[in-house]
């Protein structure tokens, strides 16, 4: 398409390419003078079922692992995953004291169908709201379901993207190294 | 150039003096990156005349988002592509280029973001900027926001600027504040005690564009308010919205000057394995754009959430709903419920039921004769909200059971009653042309039944398979479709499919549409290879949907995040 419309054109494409590229590169380079430490979570603000305003920083575990699942209740992957998890969520916070976060994305018309759907999947996790996907959108996340686990430092250790069957005993080995103070092989 | 070098400058300064203030670099940076692709191969079987074969064959697009926060700070930046634009994508995105840069930061109780951001006020009724980077959805702002909280459980919301328009911005201006308010437990002592937890708020938005039109007299400036309250106590928790909009008249509702309004309620009550939430909804000519000539799905300022389930499986999801801005009402009604451990109907682990009712319709209009209605009040129609439209849209009426039958076994089954008015969902007619010819009317009616099993072949292997059927005389007629999934935790996947729409009308239509997929997952890493053939469809998020073009070939996903 582009040279049938003749050859005046071309200059201009390109021209107008490289000087994005250049853009590009410009802006990766400033991103890349930081230095890539231990991750930690980013101060964003979330609601609880309730409507009260919380820091994550705040709602994650010192004691022990901290496993964070983002959601939706669109999602049946998500849905799959918190409810396959669910049985070891309550081995791993007996024996290790390990904290489940279930992250909802839902904006705030379908957040109302957030506390129905936790109860009525009878699942006992502790819910947050990321109504405007603030959380979400600071750490990177391109799509749910997403999970992260953090030690008791609060350091992200283990992040996994999507989910398949079975991921489920693999997370739960991973909150398992994680307490026993490993970093996760996987 | 010169404009990302001042933002590059002002990253760069402002990280300097925070992190003097802190003395390290020790910010987090996080981003993502996904790219898709397409080889498209010539089908005549699904394209006869080729006109959704692409000139191009190959088509590719990706983004890289990347967002840096350091205490107080925070600034990113998306790079978007599109070479070009994937079919069903809307065409206004092509080329390359950064579409999206922010710098935020914190100070002395202000948020403050400059550059790009997306808001909402309550449930979008009146305001939402956001993105759905599937469906091609973008409004990003472009402007300044301060969001402040003076008093304990108040927060203010100060948005200004202009809406993204694919590469370009938005004619018109946006102006808008929002107030929220959690009666909060130090000055109200007595709701807390008694268990109430109680959410007031109100938000108010302008929006400017310049108007020279030959023969009307178009309001340059429009503005639109909502209120809206959140209630819970206990189990039980309650959510009012309602909107107002100033006469804007627009191509979506054929220049009229009536003004809009719009209401949303809901109920639920929640405990002990029960879920229950019933919501009712009407809308009335919200239709709200930064550009008054604007269509499809560009530059909306508000957003109307459907009430209507969204659905994952492949057949319901041919004919899903699709919120209409024009006018509609419907209500909808959702259970979950767990059936105990150790009951005669939970078994050993427990059964889930779910049911869903949604119903929508159009809203009640008398039509003004055209002969005595003059330019200046050109009323179109009048409402009255207490009655019924006579118009049926869509209706949804399903039933899933969920269980566990023993350690190795999980089933899933699902019957679903559908009804779809494609005239209005698909071909977008107005109510005005349908009650004028109602016997033309494209309708859809069918019955689905889906029945999933996940099979846990061996530690960490898992087989997972869907039978679904879709009975229906209308439109393309009954499908049946089998999936079988292969999965081996953490790293493969593996997946085969078929779509057999063996009752088409148009027996040379009555085609199989294979798909077979292979995933490989690395941590935060996907990637996906995909080759088959596509049907026509809808693909929506959200109530927003885009039409997908049928397709044949190759494609691929890969998507990653730090």
């Amino acid at each position: 398409m582009l040279f049938l419309r003749g050859a005046e054109r071309l200059p201009v494409f390109f021209e107008y390419t490289l000087e994005n590229m250049k853009q590009l590169l410009t802006a990766i380079a400033f991103f890349g003078l930081f230095q890539l430490g231990a991750q930690e979570l980013p101060s964003t603000m979330l609601k609880t079922l309730d409507g009260q305003s919380i820091n994550i920083q705040d709602a994650i575990s010192d004691e022990g692992p901290t496993v964070i699942s983002f959601w939706a209740t669109w999602c049946k992957p998500c849905i799959k995953e918190l409810t396959a998890f669910m049985d070891y969520a309550i081995d791993l916070e007996e024996e290790v004291g390990a904290k489940v976060l279930a992250v909802s994305i839902d904006d705030s018309r379908n957040s109302a169908r957030v506390a129905p759907m936790v109860q009525g999947q009878g699942w006992e996790y502790t819910v947050l709201l990321d109504e405007n996907q603030d959380l979400k959108r600071n750490l990177g996340i391109v799509n749910v379901p997403f999970t992260l686990v953090l030690n008791k430092k609060g350091e992200v250790v283990w992040k996994h993207s999507g989910y398949s069957p079975g991921d489920e005993e693999e997370l739960a080995e991973v909150v398992e190294e994680v307490a026993a103070g490993h970093h996760p092989s996987h | 150039m010169k404009r990302l070098l001042l933002f590059a400058w002002a990253i760069c300064s402002a990280t300097a003096s925070f992190a003097q203030e802190q003395n390290t670099f020790g910010g987090q940076l996080h981003g993502n990156f996904q790219l898709d692709g397409q080889l498209y191969l010539r089908d005549e079987s699904i394209d006869p005349t080729g006109e959704f074969y692409p000139d191009e064959r190959f088509l590719g697009q990706g983004y890289a988002n990347f967002v840096y926060t350091d205490g107080n700070f925070s600034s990113g930046l998306r790079y978007e592509n599109y070479q070009n634009v994937m079919l069903g994508f809307p065409e206004g995105y092509r080329g390359e280029g950064i579409a999206y840069r922010y710098l935020q930061f914190k100070q002395d109780g202000l948020d403050i973001t400059v550059g790009n951001f997306y808001e909402q006020f309550g449930t979008g009724m009146v305001f939402r900027s956001y993105e759905e980077r599937g469906l091609g959805y973008d409004n990003a702002m472009d402007g300044v926001r301060i969001k402040v909280n003076p008093i304990s459980g108040l927060s203010l919301k100060a948005v200004m600027g202009r809406q993204r328009f694919y590469f370009e911005k938005s004619p018109g201006l946006l102006r808008g504040i929002d107030a929220e308010y959690n009666l909060s437990k130090e000055l109200f002592p007595k709701l807390d005690s008694a268990g109430l937890r109680w959410t007031v708020g109100g938000s108010y938005i302008s929006k400017y564009q310049r108007a020279n039109d030959p023969f009307l007299v178009l309001p340059e400036n429009v503005a639109a308010g909502g209120v809206r309250t959140q209630v819970s106590k206990g189990p039980w928790a309650m959510q009012v919205e309602y909107a107002y909009k100033a006469n804007d008249p627009s191509a979506d509702n054929g220049y009229i000057y009536k003004d809009g309004n719009g209401i949303l309620a809901n109920v639920s009550y929640s405990k002990n394995g029960l879920g229950i939430i019933a919501g009712v909804k009407r809308i009335d000519n919200m239709s709200f754009r930064t550009d008054r000539n604007g269509s499809t799905i560009d530059m909306l300022v508000n957003y109307l959430s459907p009430t209507a389930q969204v659905h994952t499986y492949a057949l319901p999801a041919l004919y899903q709903y699709a919120t209409q801005i024009n006018g509609e009402e419907g209500i909808q009604l959702e259970a979950n419920y767990k059936f105990k451990r150790n009951t005669t109907l939970g078994g050993k682990y427990g059964t889930l039921l779910s049911v869903n009712y949604s119903v929508v319709q159009s809203i009640d209009k008398d039509y003004v004769d055209p002969a005595l209605d003059t330019l200046r009040t050109l009323q179109g129609y009048y409402s009255d909200p207490m009655m019924r439209g006579d118009i049926p849209y869509f209706h949804d009426f399903n039933v899933t059971l969920s269980k566990k039958i023993n350690k190795k076994l999980k089933v899933n089954a699902m019957y679903l009653n559908l009804f779809y008015n494609r005239s209005v969902l698909e071909d977008g007619l107005g109510d005005e042309s349908i009650l004028l010819n109602p016997d033309g009317q494209k309708l859809m009616s069918g019955d689905i039944f889906i029945l999933e099993s996940l099979y846990k072949v061996k530690r960490k292997h898992y087989l997972r398979t869907e039978f679904q059927h879709l009975s229906t005389k209308d439109d393309r007629g009954s499908m049946a479709m089998a999936l079988a999934e292969y999965s081996i935790a953490p790293h493969w996947f593996f997946s085969v499919q078929d779509i057999y729409n063996y009752g088409n009308p148009d027996e040379a239509q009555r085609l199989h549409y294979p798909l077979a997929s292979v995933v490989y997952t690395a941590g935060t890493s996907r990637f996906q290879l995909s080759y088959g053939r596509q049907q026509r469809g809808i693909f929506c998020v959200g109530g927003v949907c885009r039409v997908v073009p049928p397709s044949n070939g190759v494609s691929f996903s890969l998507t990653t995040s730090f």
